[in-house]
C-alpha cells in the first residue's frame, strides 16, 4: 500500500477530531476570513468604475476556489445586506489562469436593482462576500471556431469580453464579428479596451449601436441588419447576451433562418416559458407547513408566501443555492417544462411549480 | 390544579383572549420586520467570542500544565474558559439557532438545518423532543416530556410510587450528568420499557447518539488528554470539569424554565381545539422567567426569558429583553399572571418541588396557586397521538437514512 500524500486538507479533516462538531475551517475563519471551504468566500480587493453605472470588481477568492472556469462563465456573489444574504449571478469578465488569485466580475447598476447599486456603489474594498464556483454552458469552445459572431447588447458585454480576453492572451484571435448595442457611448462598457483590442487584432471587427440615436438593432434590415453588418452571419457560430427582447428577436430571426444550431443564448432574467404546472398542496416536511397555489407559483415563492426560511439565491434558475430535496410528488420546471418526480431528486425551487401535490424537505 | 381550559382559568372572555393573541402577533411581526445588521453582527460577535474562549482553554491546558511552574492556574484558567465557551456554545449558540432564531440572515453556516451542538444530544434528536414534543405540548401532562424527563416527579398530577422518594439522588444525577440525560431523552426510555417503542426507530436513534457521543468523549477525554503527554490526567480532569460545569449550568436554568411555583401545568383537554391565541395563554402561563444582568442572559441564552421565548420560539434571542417589556405590560393590562423573580428563587422552588413530590401528595402542602387536581394515569403519547405540529417553533424532521 502507498502512503497516501500529505495535504494541507487532509490534515485539517484529521484536525476535525479537535474540533467536533465544528470543523477546522469554522475556527480559521476568524484568523483569515478567506480560509475555509465550508461556504466559499472571497474579499473584495477593489472597486473599478467602468461607467458611470457600472463597475468592475476584482475578487480574491479563498479556499476552495477553482480558477480553471471557463470563459463565459457565471458565478454566484451573495453579500449580507441588512444581515441577510442576497445572491446574484455574474458573468466573469476575467479570462481564466491556472495561477490566477482573483476573478473580476462587471456589475451594471439596476434601476430596480437594490443589490446591483449595493455592488457597485456600496462595496468596500476588503469586503468579503460568499462566492458559489462557475456555472453555465455559454462558453467558449477551445479551440474556438474559424469564424465567430458576437451580439451583446448592455452589460452583457461581460461573459463575451472574459471570451475575447482569453483569445487575446492566447494568441488565437480568429475571425470574430462583434455587434454591441448600448444605449449611449458613455454607457458602453469595456469601451476603450474594446477599441484598443480591435487594433491589435486584424481579425476582430466590432460594430458599435447607440440605440438612444440610431435606434434598436433590427436584424432583418437590409444594410442595418446582419446581412449588413456581418453578411456571412449564417457561417458564424453565435453566442448572443443582452435584454430578454433582444434575445427573442435573435432567437426568432436565426429560427426563421432555420440556423438555431448556431446559436448560443445567455439570458440574465428568468423567462418562463415553459408551460405552468398543475398547483397543488405543497408540504414542507421539516416545517411542517403546507400551502395551496397554482401552477403560476414557483416552490420558491409558495414556500415564501407560506413562512418558511426558504434558502434562495439568483431566483432565476442559475445559482442553485435554492436546490432542496423533493421528497414525494411532481414538480415542472417552468422554463422548459422539464418534470422532475423521482424521490429524493433535487430540484431548483427557484423555477419549478408543483404538479398535483408534493413534498419538500425542509 | 392542571388547567383543562385557559381561558376559563384566566376569566377572559373569547374576544379577550383573541385580541392578546392579535397584539402577541403584532410584537411579532414587528420583531420580524427589524431583524437587520445588528442582529446579525450580535450572533457573528457572539460565535466569535465562543469560539475565541474555546480555543483559549484548549491551548491553555495543553501548554500551561508542561511546566510546573504554571500547572495549577494553568488548569483553573483552561477549565474556566472551555467551561464558559461551552456553556455559550449550548445556550446562546446551538440552541437558539436550532430553533430557527437565525435562518433569515440565510447563512448556511449558522442555520437550524444544519447546526450540530457541542453535546452529546445529535441535533436531529433534540429539535424533535424540544422543539416540537416540548415547545408545542408545554407542560400538558402526557404529552410534554419535559415534566421532569421521565426520571423527576414534577407536578402532583403526576402518579406517586416507591420510586419517588429517591428524587433527590436522581436530581443530583441528572444534574451532573445533564448531557447524557439530554442525550437519551429523545429515545423515549418509558416508551421503550413499555414495549411501545419502534424498534427500527429506536436503532437508529441509538446509533446515532453512539457516533456523537463517541467523538465528543474521542474529543475531550482521548485525543486532548494524549497531545499533552505526560499531563495527560490534567487535561482530562479540566474538560471533565468544563463539562460537568456546563452540565451543572444548563441543568440549573432549564429548571428554573417551568418548575418555578406559579409555572402550570394543563391537561390534555386544554389541547382540544386550541386557538393560536389560547397557544399563547399556555406559554405565558406555563413558563417561569428569572432576573439578570445582560452576562447572566447571555449565559443562560436568554432562556431568563423563557415566557418570551416560548411565545416566540424563533424570533433572535438578543430581542427577548425588548419584547419581555411588552409581554409584561399586556400580561398587566389583561391581569395575566407573569411568573418572575431572582435566579436563586427560582431554582429554589423548583427543588422545593423535587424534594417535596419524592412523597405523596398527602404528605407535603403544595405551592402552586390552585389546589392540585387529581391524579392522572402517566402514559405518554407517541407522535401519531399528538396533533399535528405548529409552525413557529423551529423545525424538526426524522432523517430517512439508517
Amino acid at each position: 500500500m502507498r502512503p497516501r500524500a500529505l495535504t494541507w486538507g487532509g490534515v485539517r479533516s484529521a484536525a476535525d477530531k479537535l474540533t467536533t462538531p465544528l470543523h477546522p475551517d469554522d475556527y480559521l475563519r476568524l484568523l483569515n476570513p478567506l480560509w475555509s471551504e465550508r461556504e466559499l468566500r472571497g474579499r473584495v480587493e477593489e472597486v473599478r468604475p467602468e461607467t458611470d453605472d457600472a463597475a468592475t470588481l476584482v475578487i480574491r477568492p479563498g479556499w476552495g476556489w477553482r480558477y480553471d472556469h471557463r470563459p463565459g462563465q457565471f458565478v454566484g456573489i451573495g453579500v449580507q445586506v441588512d444581515g441577510r444574504f442576497q445572491w446574484r449571478s455574474y458573468s466573469v469578465s476575467s479570462p481564466p489562469r491556472r495561477d490566477g488569485r482573483t476573478i473580476t466580475i462587471t456589475v451594471r447598476a439596476m434601476p430596480e436593482g437594490k443589490l446591483s447599486a449595493h455592488l457597485v456603489n456600496g462595496l468596500a474594498p476588503g469586503t468579503i462576500v460568499r462566492l458559489a464556483l462557475p456555472d453555465g454552458d455559454f462558453v467558449l469552445p477551445d479551440p474556438p471556431p474559424a469564424k465567430m459572431l458576437f451580439l451583446v447588447g448592455g452589460s452583457g458585454v461581460t461573459p463575451v469580453m472574459a471570451m475575447l480576453r482569453t483569445m487575446d492572451r492566447r494568441g488565437s484571435m480568429p475571425d470574430v464579428v462583434m455587434h454591441y448595442s448600448s444605449p449611449t457611448p458613455e454607457r458602453m462598457i469595456f469601451r476603450d479596451e474594446l477599441a484598443e483590442l480591435e487594433q491589435r487584432h486584424d481579425g476582430l471587427t466590432v460594430h458599435r449601436l447607440h440605440t438612444d440615436t440610431d435606434g434598436m438593432l433590427e436584424l432583418a434590415h437590409r444594410d442595418r441588419g446582419l446581412d449588413g453588418i456581418c453578411p456571412d452571419w449564417r457561417e458564424r457560430e453565435t453566442w448572443a447576451c443582452g435584454p430578454g427582447p433582444m434575445l427573442d428577436a435573435i432567437t426568432e430571426h436565426y429560427a426563421a433562418a432555420g440556423l438555431e444550431d448556431l446559436l448560443h443564448l445567455e439570458r440574465f432574467s428568468l423567462e418562463l416559458g415553459g408551460d405552468g404546472g398543475e398547483g397543488g398542496t405543497i408540504t414542507f416536511r421539516t416545517s411542517g407547513k403546507s400551502i395551496e397555489v397554482d401552477g403560476a407559483t414557483t416552490v420558491l415563492e409558495a414556500g415564501e408566501a407560506a413562512g418558511v426560511g426558504m434558502p434562495y439565491g439568483c431566483r432565476m434558475g442559475i445559482c442553485h443555492t435554492c436546490t432542496l430535496t423533493l421528497v414525494d410528488g411532481r414538480v415542472r420546471d417552468l422554463r422548459n417544462g422539464d418534470e422532475y418526480a423521482q424521490p429524493n431528486e433535487q430540484v431548483q425551487t427557484c423555477v419549478t411549480a408543483a404538479v398535483g401535490a408534493c413534498t419538500l424537505d425542509i | 390544579m392542571a388547567i383543562s381550559d385557559v381561558k376559563e382559568y384566566t376569566h377572559l372572555t373569547d374576544e379577550e383572549v383573541e385580541q392578546i393573541g392579535r397584539e402577541l402577533d403584532a410584537i411579532r411581526a414587528e420583531i420580524e420586520e427589524s431583524r437587520g445588521e445588528a442582529d446579525a453582527a450580535y450572533i457573528n460577535r457572539i460565535i466569535k467570542v465562543q469560539r475565541g474562549l474555546a480555543t483559549a482553554g484548549r491551548i491553555t491546558l495543553l501548554a500551561g500544565l508542561q511546566s510546573r511552574r504554571t500547572r495549577v492556574p494553568a488548569w483553573i484558567a483552561g477549565a474556566s474558559l472551555l467551561g464558559l465557551a461551552k456553556i455559550l456554545e449550548n445556550m446562546e449558540i446551538g440552541h437558539n439557532v436550532m430553533h430557527g432564531q437565525w435562518d433569515w440572515m440565510n447563512d448556511p453556516e449558522i442555520h437550524s438545518s444544519n447546526w450540530e451542538w457541542d453535546t452529546a444530544q445529535p441535533a436531529e434528536q433534540w429539535k424533535h423532543s424540544h422543539n416540537y414534543v416540548h415547545h408545542q405540548f408545554t407542560n400538558v401532562l402526557g404529552y410534554d416530556n419535559d415534566i421532569g424527563y421521565g426520571i423527576l416527579r414534577m407536578a402532583r398530577e403526576q402518579k406517586w410510587s416507591p420510586y419517588n422518594l429517591g428524587q433527590p439522588v436522581y436530581n443530583a444525577l441528572l444534574a451532573s450528568l445533564f448531557q447524557w440525560g439530554v442525550a437519551l431523552h429523545d429515545l423515549d426510555i418509558e416508551r421503550i420499557r413499555k414495549g411501545e417503542k419502534d424498534p427500527k426507530e429506536m436503532k437508529r436513534q441509538l446509533r446515532q447518539i453512539a457516533r456523537k457521543g463517541r467523538n465528543q468523549v474521542l474529543k475531550d477525554y482521548v485525543v486532548y488528554p494524549a497531545l499533552s503527554g505526560r499531563q495527560w490526567k490534567a487535561t482530562l480532569t479540566a474538560n471533565a470539569t468544563a463539562n460537568v460545569a456546563r452540565n451543572l449550568w444548563s441543568y440549573v436554568v432549564i429548571f428554573c424554565g417551568h418548575f418555578p411555583d406559579g409555572a402550570l401545568h394543563f391537561t390534555e383537554e386544554e389541547l382540544e381545539d386550541e386557538t393560536r391565541a389560547e397557544w399563547y395563554l399556555r406559554q405565558v402561563l406555563g413558563a417561569a422567567n428569572f432576573r439578570g444582568g445582560p452576562l447572566l442572559h447571555i449565559l443562560s441564552g436568554n432562556l431568563g426569558f423563557q415566557i418570551e421565548h416560548h411565545l416566540f420560539p424563533d424570533l433572535p434571542s438578543n430581542r427577548y429583553a425588548e419584547i419581555s417589556e411588552r409581554v409584561q405590560a399586556l400580561c398587566e393590562k389583561y391581569d395575566l399572571p407573569y411568573t418572575t423573580g431572582p435566579l436563586h428563587q427560582q431554582y429554589g422552588q423548583a427543588l422545593r418541588t423535587i424534594i417535596k413530590l419524592s412523597l405523596p401528595n398527602g404528605m407535603t402542602a403544595s405551592d402552586q396557586p390552585e389546589p392540585p387536581s387529581p391524579s392522572r394515569d402517566r402514559k405518554r403519547r407517541s407522535d401519531a397521538e399528538r396533533p399535528s405540529r405548529r409552525t413557529e417553533t423551529g423545525g424538526y424532521y426524522r432523517s430517512t437514512r439508517a
